[in-house]
């Protein structure tokens, strides 16, 4: 039952990964004018547009050239880059990796904290360590993810002066320095992402708090830290789990601001400057890259919570 | 034998005055009023100045919003033969203070109107594919569905590659892609409605389907999508001014908060905060929505809260 359940989601994750690159295609693909054209420009005769066309394969209809683009796609082509020439794949391998890492070492970070924090606002709802909590977390959520940046480095990077305020990473950089620079990158992002978590984590517990077994444990007269970490939390580790895969999707817009305002070299970086250049190709792949993590993040949540919720194995 | 019967007609009468008071009362029901807390009122209260400064901005800013009139770039607050300069000077020695406030206009008008924007598509939609049913319902929802599977700043990058950026693309863009949640929103509640029995009623009575649309379905769908409203509006703007931070947004030299920010990052390290009021203006507008929002549906039992998500 579990396994078909699980099945059913990575095919509705596939499926909907299928129709992202539809959009995909659509949107880039509807321009107004015709490629041949603005490559020749002036010097355009009808044959040598004629001639053009067929090799870039414009003169096939739009579902021949959507098949070749998603087949490309698959197979690891990822084609090549209007501006210079490179081929993609070469010009984001590196940049992939600088990206995992940093999302990684967020995920890391925030995702303890996020825990502990939440439970222990949960634990002591109404004091004035949970309003803290419950009131930052909400104005965190509530502002642009670079209002944040900017704050980290007016206090970290120019009164304190503490971490330099780009992350310029070199080959010949030690460990420490290399953790400086990428200190205030993840440090944005560390807030940005644990707040929406911290939140969710102590309604989350607070939810199973309000249950009859609960009730029950409470009239026993079980101290109240013993009730969450014995009782509650199992229960709630299903809701937490989703809560989790569904704020490290978030990470993907996260990313972008974030490797913007601090020149992080990452992949995210790279779409941003082939949006500037309206370089297509390369914002078709980094676009394909970033909304399929988002959809297997997704898709994880998903199972998750079937693996960690037995009532969700039989939908009635 | 007058007398008895008059003191009875008018006791009569009383009585009578008494019961047509007590007849209103059912068919009227007490207003709703609206009770704020402190946050709440102090957050309405930044909400309304923000609104006003975006109508009235322009014409009482010191300066015009192009205008270079500072002494030199990033300064602190200063004054010159032109005037005042309250929050300093931006990186084109231009009045810090004056953008701010000529970038209200520009960063909340886009946002309402691309919030305005879909909630028009994403109500006629809505209400259209639960009323309708049938394949209509299906091949709306599923192209619905495949939008919300994806981040909304990643939709707006790959739209602005696409058709390159200016203020009506960004008003369309941002209105698409939040349709897809108004249009959620508008469905679950146009299928709830659907099947009370006053609509039931006004069925069996004849009445068309837009008669039933106009009078039954929107007036009650009418009050949770106004405090969805706000909570939309606060993504839009997040959006608008993240795309504009990212420089694929408004362009300069047009005042925007968010491009605002991006302009004059660099002289944090100068010390001038000219990056950091436009940041504070956009946090304190959206900070605000957010808390009245939490206010109004935690007066309604919560309940609102938990279908707006």
């Amino acid at each position: 039952m579990m396994l078909q359940m699980t099945l059913r989601r990575i095919w509705v994750g596939v499926a909907t990964m299928f129709v992202v690159s539809v959009i995909v295609f659509i949107m880039t693909s509807i321009l107004p004018g015709d490629v041949a054209q603005i490559v020749l420009g002036q010097s355009a005769t009808p044959e040598t547009l004629a001639a053009l066309r067929a090799e870039l394969g414009l003169d096939m209809p739009a579902y021949m050239r959507y098949l070749d683009w998603l087949g490309d796609m698959l197979t690891g082509d990822l084609g090549t880059s209007k501006a210079g020439g490179a081929a993609i794949s070469d010009l984001i391998g590196g940049r992939f990796g600088n990206t995992m890492v940093l999302a990684g070492l967020v995920a890391g970070i925030s995702i303890p904290i996020s825990i502990l924090l939440g439970l222990w606002a949960a634990m002591h709802p109404g004091s004035w360590l949970d309003r803290t909590v419950t009131f930052g977390t909400l104005a965190t959520i509530s502002v642009p993810e670079f209002f944040v940046a900017t704050l980290m480095v007016l206090i970290l990077a120019v009164n304190l002066q503490w971490l330099p305020s780009t992350a310029l990473l070199r080959d010949e950089m030690t460990f420490f320095e290399l953790l400086g620079g990428l200190a205030m990158p993840i440090i944005t992002l560390v807030i940005v992402v644990s707040a929406q978590m911290i939140r969710m984590t102590r309604a989350g517990i607070l939810n199973v708090m309000s249950s009859p077994y609960i009730e029950m444990a409470i009239l026993k007269g079980i101290p109240r830290g013993r009730i969450i970490l014995r009782h509650a939390l199992f229960n709630a580790i299903g809701p937490i789990v989703n809560v989790i895969a569904l704020n490290l999707a978030y990470l993907v817009s996260g990313v972008v601001i974030v490797e913007t305002i601090f020149s992080y070299p990452g992949l995210a970086k790279l779409m941003i400057d082939g949006v500037q250049t309206r370089d297509l190709p390369l914002v078709q792949a980094c676009a394909m890259i970033f909304c399929g993590a988002y959809v297997i993040l997704i898709l994880i949540a998903d199972i998750g919570s079937i693996v960690s919720n037995p009532r969700l194995r039989h939908p009635k | 034998m007058n007398e008895p019967d008059k003191q009875n007609v008018e006791a009569g009468q009383e009585v009578l005055d008494k019961l047509d008071k007590f007849d209103e009362l059912p068919d009227a029901p007490p207003k709703r009023k609206l009770k704020l807390s402190w946050t709440g009122k102090i957050a309405t209260m930044i909400v309304v100045f923000w609104m006003v400064i975006a109508v009235i901005g322009p014409f009482i800013a010191p300066f015009h919003e192009m205008d270079m009139d500072g002494d030199d770039s990033f300064l602190d607050a200063h004054s010159n033969e032109y005037g005042t300069f309250y929050l300093g000077t931006d990186y084109l020695g231009r009045d810090t203070f004056s953008r701010v406030i000529w970038g209200a206009r520009m960063t909340i008008g886009i946002s309402l109107a691309a919030t305005f924007l879909a909630y028009m598509i994403g109500i006629t939609l809505g209400i259209a594919a639960a009323v309708k049913g049938g394949w209509i319902d299906m091949a709306i929802s599923r192209v619905n569905d495949a939008i919300l599977a994806l981040p909304s700043i990643m939709l707006g990058l790959i739209a602005i590659a696409a058709f390159g950026s200016s203020i009506p693309i960004l008003v369309i863009i941002a209105g698409i892609i939040y349709a897809s949640s108004v249009f959620r929103i508008a469905r679950a509640l146009g299928l709830d409605i659907m099947v009370q029995d006053f609509v039931e009623a006004a069925k069996v009575r004849g009445e068309g389907l837009w008669w039933i649309i106009k009078s039954e379905v929107l007036p009650n769908a009418a009050m949770p999508l106004a405090t969805d409203f706000g909570l939309r509006l606060v993504f839009v703007v997040l959006f608008i001014s993240s795309l504009s931070f990212l420089g694929l947004g408004v362009q300069p030299p047009q005042a925007d908060w968010g491009s605002m920010v991006r302009e004059n990052l660099a002289g944090l390290t100068y010390n001038s905060w000219a990056a950091v009021w436009p940041a504070f203006a956009i946090a304190s507008f959206t900070i605000a929505i957010n808390l009245i929002v939490d206010d109004i549906s935690a007066k309604s039992g919560g309940s609102l809260a938990k279908k707006m998500v």
